[in-house]
């Protein structure tokens, strides 16, 4: 349970930054370390170099806007999810957030470094999905912005280049007549969940007129479903158990020691419900104050 | 392969260290075989147990999920650090006597770090405030309910030490 060798810098510069990684294939950025730490000392990754931006300047911002909120690559969840500004702007990042492992880990743990790490598992890649953000990434070639729909290429694997470091998240501000919900069930408190779900719903006095749901730990990337057409404008049990259907059609739940295929599909199914007439409630509420 | 060596410098507990690690040590190691302070406990050591719970800067911390050479520049508290200036027991290792809160006592290091920042930052937790302000660390005798009556106990004995202050 040891990490192999691997060489270490720890630049005091994004330039610096990226001339380590221009110069080794094999680099791995250091950020939180929270995912990345155990997957070294499992050998499950061995990589030659490890950069550690954690005493890079100016990157451990959260910049909360009227378009939404950016977060910078050494902002850790516990900093963003205390901010008052993130919850009334985008609520959704900041109830993940409070799923997203155990406070220890929050007070390490990088927003971006976990959008980076591209877990399916994860909550903030799939919010980041849902919501429709972006990831600004700094290479050789300069910044770039990635849209979200073109991030999560495979499991656990992002579309970013190993010489770019990625520096800003951002996640759109929540639209006027809109709601959204979070809800996971996992075995025990702060582990990985077996399914989880997130809606954002947007209704027009009580007809349903736009909802997508994002779901955790079951498919391989990602996964987002619009249910617009399932729901057909209601908030009915029936149009819930189409849109359950029309969920499952798209979803790849998997067997594993934590879970079997038909039980995660389950939970889908009922989390579905769950989650979406809460964020029906929530835009409701949000339409009357 | 020869391993580059790095010459770092560990605040733990208000003291300075210096000591010359490969970059891969782990900070809990670190701390146990190059500082000699055992105190710290290794269990799972993949960030999942929270026997190696450390504070960083005051934040409760894996110390198995950071290298030492990370931790260079930062202060460091380990549970040898949580006992009173005057060398008798800290608030929390005092509630812990109180309420036995320890069995076999592999888990108390990191529960102490983990609820010594829990009540700076919240310091009158009720009792599901205490739950949640341990429930990422893991106690293989089972004894929660102990361990959440001296979060509560642990709090009352830090008012009253600030009240005397």
């Amino acid at each position: 349970m040891k990490p192999a060798p691997f060489d270490y810098v720890r630049p005091g510069s994004l330039e610096e930054a990226l001339q380590a990684l221009a110069g080794h294939p094999e680099a791995k950025v250091l950020a939180g370390g929270q995912s990345l730490v155990p997957l070294l000392s499992m050998r499950l990754a061995a990589p030659a170099v490890l950069v550690d931006i954690n005493e890079l300047p100016d990157l451990d911002h959260v910049n909360v806007g009227a378009d939404g909120v950016r977060v910078g690559a050494l902002a850790r969840h516990a900093q963003v999810l205390a901010d008052a500004d993130v919850a009334r702007v985008q609520p959704l990042v900041t109830k993940a957030l409070a799923n997203v492992a155990h406070a220890t880990i929050r007070n390490r743990g990088t927003t971006v470094g976990s959008l980076v790490h591209a877990d399916a598992a994860a909550e903030m890649p799939m919010v980041l999905q849902l919501l429709g953000g972006s990831l600004d990434v700094v290479g050789p070639q300069g910044r770039r912005t990635i849209p979200v729909e073109e991030l999560y290429v495979g499991p656990l694997e992002s579309s970013l280049h190993h010489d770019e470091i990625a520096v800003e998240a951002f996640f759109p501000a929540l639209a006027a007549g809109t709601g959204v919900a979070f809800e996971e069930i996992a075995r025990r408190h702060g582990d990985y969940a077996m399914c989880g779900v997130a809606a954002v719903v947007t209704v027009d006095g009580e007809r349903v007129v736009a909802a997508k749901a994002g779901y955790l730990s079951v498919s391989d990337i990602p996964a987002v479903v619009d249910l617009t057409e399932a729901l057909d404008g209601e908030m009915t049990n029936a149009s819930l158990a189409r849109a359950a259907d029309a969920a499952l059609a798209v979803l790849e739940p998997e067997t594993d020691i934590h879970a079997t295929a038909d039980y995660r599909a389950h939970l889908a199914r009922v989390l579905t419900a769950r989650v979406v007439s809460a964020a029906y409630q929530n835009a409701r509420e949000e339409q009357q104050s | 392969m020869t391993e580059q060596i790095h010459e770092i410098r560990l605040t733990v507990n208000g003291v300075e260290h210096e000591t010359a690690v490969p970059a891969r040590r782990l900070l809990s190691d670190a701390l146990r075989h190059d500082l000699g302070l055992t105190g710290t406990h290794v269990g799972c050591e993949h960030g999942v147990c929270g026997a190696c719970t450390v504070l960083v800067d005051g934040q409760p911390m894996r110390s198995c999920l950071m290298f030492a050479v990370s931790a260079a520049g930062h202060e460091v508290t380990t549970v040898e650090g949580l006992e009173n200036p005057d060398g008798t027991l800290g608030p929390v290792q005092q509630a812990f006597r109180e309420c036995h809160g320890l069995q076999c006592g592999f888990c108390t290091p990191g529960f102490l770090t983990t609820i010594t920042a829990g009540i700076a930052e919240n310091p009158e937790p009720t009792e599901d405030e205490a739950r949640d302000m341990i429930a990422g660390n893991l106690c293989r005798c089972t004894g929660y309910q102990n361990i959440v009556k001296a979060v509560c106990r642990a709090a009352e004995l830090a008012r009253e030490s600030e009240d005397v202050q």
